[in-house]
C-alpha cells in the first residue's frame, strides 16, 4: 500500500510523517510520533479520550483522517505544560482538586478544559459542564473536574 | 474524632505521587506499551448470540503475507475445560453475540483484520436464551446442555446453575405479626463498567517457556494465575507488569486477551500485542447481571420489620458464577430482622460472561429492598430516614449473612442525613425526593509492602496493589504518618509479579484497608530498625530508644545527652550500621469493616419526554477513616454517577436473536457533565478497630444506593412507582401515558 506523505506541527514543532490512507490523526500521533499522551478510549468519537486542538479547534483524533493534519498545527496533551513555567493552571488545578481517579481521560479534559479557559476565561458551572459533555470521565462524577476547572478560571482572571 | 486532630499527615488533602504524570500524558497505560519487532493481535468474534461451530478454516488467513499465526481454541490445552479458557476462545459452541472464536497475530493492526475477515466458521445457529424468564421456565433452551443445578447429577439439564437459600426465624409467623406488608418485583438491567481505557496487553514468550506480560489488569497476580490455568503453565513461568489502569471497577478482575497474545507469542517467536476496540468491550467484557428481585416486607405501624423474602434471579451470562451470592448476602444487610428467607439463583443467558462491577451484585437486590422499605415508609407515613433506624443494623447485630457486626456506622449516617442541611431542606413541589442506603461488605485478603529508604532519608515504597484511583497517595500518608517524616519525602511504586510481594487485586475496596496495612507494618520494620541503628549509635539497648516524630530519641529517663537522630541521619550511615534500611511486611488481612452510606436524590420529570433530571444528590458514607479525604469524596461521587447512570438510562439492548444493538458509547449512554449535578459529600468516620487508622473500604458502597434513591425519587413525584430500571425517557414517558 503507497503511503502519504504527512507534514505537520505537533506542540509547535515540525513533524513530517508516511501514513496510509486509512489511519487516523491519533494513530499517526500515537504509532507514527510516538505520543501516547492522547488516548483512545472508543474509536467513534464518543468518549474524548483522544481529544486535540487542530488549528486552534477541538477535535477527536479518531475522527480526523491523519492525512488531513497536513498542513495543520496540533496541540495535544504533552503540548499543554510549559518546559519553562512548568504545568498550565489547568493541570495544576487538576491536581490540587484530586479531579483524576484512573487518569485516562484526563489528557482529554486537559486539552478541551485550556481551550475553554483560553475562549472564555470566566464560565460559569452550566458552560464548563457542557463544553466537557464530549468527555467522558467514568472514575469522578464530574464534580471535581468541574471544581478544578472553574478554580483555573479564577486564577486566570482574579477579581477586584 | 478526637484523635483525628493529633493526626500530622492523615486526613490532609496533597497531590498525589503519580499525579504530573497523569496530567501531561507521560503515564502509560494498557495500550502505551510498543516493544521492537512487536505482532497486532486481533480476535474473531461470533455474529451469533447461539451457536455450534461446525468448523473453523483458519488456512486462508494463515496464507496471507503479514500474517504470523493464527489460532482456534485448538491451540489451546485441550485438558483444561474451564468456563475461563471457554470464554477466551468458544470451543463447540459460540455461546454469546462476541464470544472469541479465532485469533491472529499480524505485522499490523490493518493485516490483522483482513485476515479475520479470511477465517472461514461454519455455524448451526441455535435459538438463543435471553431472558431469566425463557432460562427458567420448563423445557427451556439450554445455553450449556450437561449444567445441572447445583452439580446435581440426578436432576435434568438446567439454566440455573446454582441455588441458594438462608434464612431466620419464621417468616410466617414474622408476617402475621405484620400491619403492613409490602410486595413488590423489580428488574434491573445488564450495565457495563464503562471504564474509558479498553483491554490491552502485550505478551512475549522466549522459547524456554518463559512469558512476560504487560497488561492494564486491577491485578496482576490473578492475571497470572489466570493465564497460567488456562494455558497449564505453572505461575513461576509468567511474569505479569501491570501498567497504569484506566478504570476497572470489577471489570478487570479477569482475563480475556492475555492468554492469547501469549499462544500468539508463542507461535511466532514475537511479542504480540492486542488492543479492544470499545465494542469488542461492550460485547465480549463485564457486564453486570440483570436481574429479578421479588421483595416481601411486613412492619408494625411503629416501622418496626416483622418479616421480610427476598427471591433473586441473576443472569451469569454464558457461564455460571453471577454475583448472586453477595446479592443475597447483601439485601437485607442494613437491617435487624428476626424474620427473613432469601432465596437466590445462578442463571444462564446467551449474553456475555457477567463480571464484577463495584459491590457486585448488591445495587440490584438492594434496589429492590430499597424501594420497598420506601413503600413502607410511604404506607405508615414515617420519615424514610426514622423508618431506617427503626431497623439499622449497628454493633452487636447478627448480620443476615452471619457474623455479628463490629463497629459500623450506618446510625451514625443516618443520623448525619437528618441534620443534613440538604435534607432538611424540604423540596419544592416541582421536585421528588427519593433516600436509600447502601452496603458493602468490603474484603481484606493478602497484600505484601516493602519500605526502602535511600541514602538520603527518602522514602519509596514498594506494593502490588495497581492505584486505580489515588492509591499511591493514601500509601505515601499512612507511611508519613507512621514514620513521622513528610509526605513530600515519600514516593510508592506498583511493583509487577516478580518485583514484589503477593498481593492480591485492587478489588473489594481492600487497597487502602489491606494494602495499607502491609505499608503501615512495614513502615514500623523500618523503625525498628532505626532504633536499633540509633541504640549501637548511642550504645543504648534498643528498649532505651523510642521513635518520635520521625526521630530516635532516648527514651525519657534514659541519661545521655545525644542530639535526635532522625530518619535522614540514620540512613546517612547505614552503610556503617548495618546496611540499607528496608522494612517488609506481608499479611491476610482480617476484619475489613463493612461500609454504609446514606444517599438522597431531587429529581425532576419533564412530562412530555419523561426524561428525569438529578437537581440535587447527596451522599454520606462511613470511611472508618479518610486517609485523604479528596479520594474518598472521588469514591462516594463517582461511584454515585455511576449508579445514576444505572438508575436514568444504561442498559444493554438485545434484539430477538441475541445481538447487542447498542455497543458504543454513543449508543449505550453513561452520564456526561451536563447531566449531573454537584455530588455533595458529606464522610462520617466509625473507625475500623482492625485497621490501625481506623480505615474501612469505601470504594464500592457508593454505586449501591443511589439506584433506589432516584427510583424513590421519581415516585415521590409521580405518585406512583416504577418498579423497573432504567428509568429513561421512553420508560417513564410509557409509565406515565399508562396512568394517564
Amino acid at each position: 500500500m503507497s503511503k502519504i506523505y504527512v507534514s505537520t506541527t505537533v506542540n509547535g514543532r515540525p513533524e513530517d510523517v508516511l501514513c496510509e490512507a486509512h489511519q487516523t490523526l491519533l494513530d499517526l500521533l500515537r504509532d507514527e510520533i510516538g505520543l501516547t499522551g492522547t488516548k483512545e478510549g472508543c474509536g467513534t468519537g464518543d468518549c474524548g479520550a483522544c481529544t486535540v486542538l487542530l488549528d486552534d479547534r477541538l477535535v477527536c483524533s479518531c475522527l480526523v483522517l491523519a492525512p488531513e493534519a497536513d498542513g495543520k498545527e496540533i496541540t495535544t496533551v504533552e503540548g499543554i505544560a510549559d518546559s519553562q513555567d512548568g504545568l498550565h493552571v489547568v493541570q495544576q488545578k487538576l491536581l490540587e482538586h484530586a479531579a483524576l481517579q484512573c487518569g485516562v481521560c484526563t489528557p482529554g479534559f486537559v486539552v478541551a478544559a485550556k481551550a475553554l479557559l483560553d475562549r472564555d476565561p470566566n464560565p460559569d458551572e452550566k458552560t464548563i459542564r457542557y463544553w466537557l459533555a464530549g468527555n467522558l470521565c467514568r472514575c469522578t462524577g464530574y464534580d471535581k473536574i468541574i471544581r478544578a476547572v472553574q478554580d483555573a478560571a479564577q486564577e486566570l482572571t482574579p477579581t477586584k | 474524632m478526637a484523635e483525628a486532630a493529633n493526626f500530622k499527615a492523615i486526613g490532609t488533602r496533597p497531590i498525589r505521587p503519580d499525579g504530573i504524570d497523569k496530567v501531561t500524558g507521560r503515564a502509560n497505560f494498557g495500550a502505551d506499551l510498543n516493544l521492537p519487532d512487536m505482532l497486532h493481535g486481533k480476535v474473531l468474534r461470533s455474529p451469533h448470540a447461539h451457536a455450534r461451530i461446525k468448523r473453523i478454516d483458519l488456512t486462508k488467513a494463515q496464507a496471507m503475507e503479514g500474517v504470523y499465526a493464527v489460532i482456534s481454541s485448538a491451540d489451546f490445552p485441550q485438558e483444561v475445560t474451564s468456563s475461563l479458557s471457554k470464554n477466551i476462545l468458544a470451543r463447540d459452541k459460540a455461546l454469546y453475540h462476541g464470544h472469541a472464536l479465532a485469533a491472529v497475530a499480524a505485522r499490523t493492526p490493518r493485516i490483522a483484520e483482513e485476515a479475520l475477515e479470511r477465517i472461514e466458521v461454519e455455524y448451526e445457529v441455535l435459538p438463543p436464551v435471553l431472558s431469566l424468564d425463557d432460562a427458567m421456565r420448563e423445557r427451556a433452551i439450554l445455553v450449556c446442555e450437561d449444567l445441572r443445578t447445583n452439580d446435581d447429577e440426578s436432576s435434568p439439564p438446567s439454566n440455573v446453575a446454582a441455588t441458594q437459600r438462608f434464612e431466620r426465624g419464621d417468616v410466617t409467623k414474622g408476617f402475621a405479626k405484620a400491619d403492613v406488608i409490602v410486595q413488590e418485583e423489580f428488574r434491573v438491567p445488564s450495565a457495563h463498567q464503562g471504564y474509558i481505557e479498553p483491554h490491552a496487553c502485550v505478551a512475549t514468550s522466549n522459547p524456554g517457556g518463559r512469558v512476560t506480560i504487560w497488561c492494564t489488569t486491577q491485578g496482576p497476580f490473578e492475571v497470572r494465575s489466570a493465564t497460567a490455568g488456562v494455558l497449564n503453565k505453572t505461575v513461576s513461568d509468567i511474569k505479569v507488569i501491570p501498567s497504569e489502569i484506566g478504570g476497572g471497577f470489577g471489570g478487570k478482575t479477569v482475563v480475556y486477551l492475555e492468554p492469547v497474545a501469549v499462544r500468539l507469542s508463542e507461535l511466532t517467536g514475537k511479542p504480540v500485542k492486542m488492543v479492544m476496540n470499545r465494542e469488542e468491550v461492550f460485547r465480549a467484557t463485564g457486564p453486570a447481571s440483570a436481574t429479578l428481585c421479588k421483595i416481601k416486607v411486613g412492619a408494625k405501624k411503629d416501622g418496626r420489620i416483622t418479616a421480610a423474602t427476598a427471591w433473586l434471579a441473576y443472569e451469569a451470562g454464558a457461564f455460571p458464577g453471577s454475583p448472586v451470592g453477595p446479592g443475597c448476602m447483601s439485601v437485607f444487610a442494613p437491617y435487624d430482622i428476626d424474620n427473613f428467607l432469601v432465596e437466590g439463583y445462578d442463571v444462564l443467558v446467551n449474553k456475555p460472561k457477567v463480571a464484577a462491577y463495584r459491590a457486585p451484585g448488591a445495587p440490584q437486590s438492594m434496589h429492590a429492598m430499597e424501594c420497598a422499605i420506601d413503600e413502607l415508609a410511604q404506607e405508615l407515613e414515617i420519615d424514610p430516614i426514622d423508618l431506617r433506624l427503626k431497623n439499622a443494623a449497628k454493633e452487636g447485630t447478627i448480620a443476615p449473612y452471619g457474623p455479628k457486626f463490629p463497629p459500623i456506622g450506618l446510625v451514625e449516617c443516618l443520623e448525619a442525613a437528618k441534620r443534613h442541611p440538604n435534607y432538611v431542606n424540604k423540596p419544592s413541589e416541582e421536585v421528588g425526593r427519593g433516600v436509600a442506603v447502601g452496603f458493602w461488605f468490603n474484603i481484606g485478603m493478602q497484600s505484601s509492602a516493602e519500605v526502602n529508604i535511600a541514602e538520603d532519608g527518602a522514602v519509596s515504597i514498594m506494593e502490588g496493589s495497581p492505584d486505580i484511583g489515588g492509591s499511591r497517595a493514601s500509601m505515601c500518608l499512612m507511611a508519613a504518618e507512621t514514620l513521622g517524616v513528610p509526605y513530600e519525602t515519600i514516593n510508592a511504586h506498583v511493583g509487577d509479579t516478580e518485583s514484589t510481594g503477593f498481593c492480591n487485586l485492587t478489588g473489594g475496596s481492600r487497597t487502602t484497608f489491606a494494602t495499607g496495612l502491609a505499608v503501615v507494618k512495614a513502615c514500623e520494620d523500618v523503625i525498628a530498625q532505626c532504633k536499633a541503628r540509633a541504640a549501637m549509635t548511642w550504645e543504648l539497648d534498643v528498649e532505651q530508644v523510642d521513635w518520635r516524630d520521625g526521630q530516635a530519641v532516648p527514651r525519657p529517663g534514659v541519661n545521655i545527652d545525644v542530639e535526635p537522630l532522625s530518619l535522614a541521619d540514620i540512613a546517612k550511615t547505614m552503610s556503617r550500621t548495618g546496611g540499607p534500611l528496608l522494612g517488609r511486611a506481608s499479611l491476610n488481612a482480617q476484619g475489613a469493616g463493612a461500609c454504609f452510606s446514606v444517599n438522597w436524590t431531587d429529581v425532576t420529570i419533564d412530562r412530555e419526554t419523561g426524561k428525569v433530571d438529578v437537581k440535587a444528590f447527596t451522599a454520606i458514607q462511613d470511611a472508618g477513616r479518610a486517609i485523604h479525604p479528596s479520594y474518598v469524596e472521588g469514591q462516594m461521587q463517582g461511584g454515585a454517577v455511576q449508579g445514576l447512570g444505572w438508575a436514568l438510562n444504561e442498559e444493554y439492548i438485545y434484539d430477538d436473536n441475541g445481538v447487542v444493538e447498542n455497543a458504543s458509547f454513543l449508543d449505550y449512554r453513561v452520564p456526561v457533565a451536563s447531566d449531573m449535578p454537584m455530588i455533595d459529600c458529606e464522610i462520617v468516620e466509625v473507625p475500623n478497630p482492625s485497621h490501625p487508622y481506623g480505615v474501612r473500604g469505601v470504594g464500592e458502597t457508593p454505586i449501591v444506593a443511589p439506584l433506589a434513591a432516584t427510583s424513590n425519587a421519581v415516585r415521590d413525584l409521580l405518585g406512583f412507582r416504577i418498579n423497573d430500571l432504567p428509568l429513561s425517557p421512553p420508560n417513564v414517558l410509557a409509565a406515565i401515558d399508562s396512568t394517564d
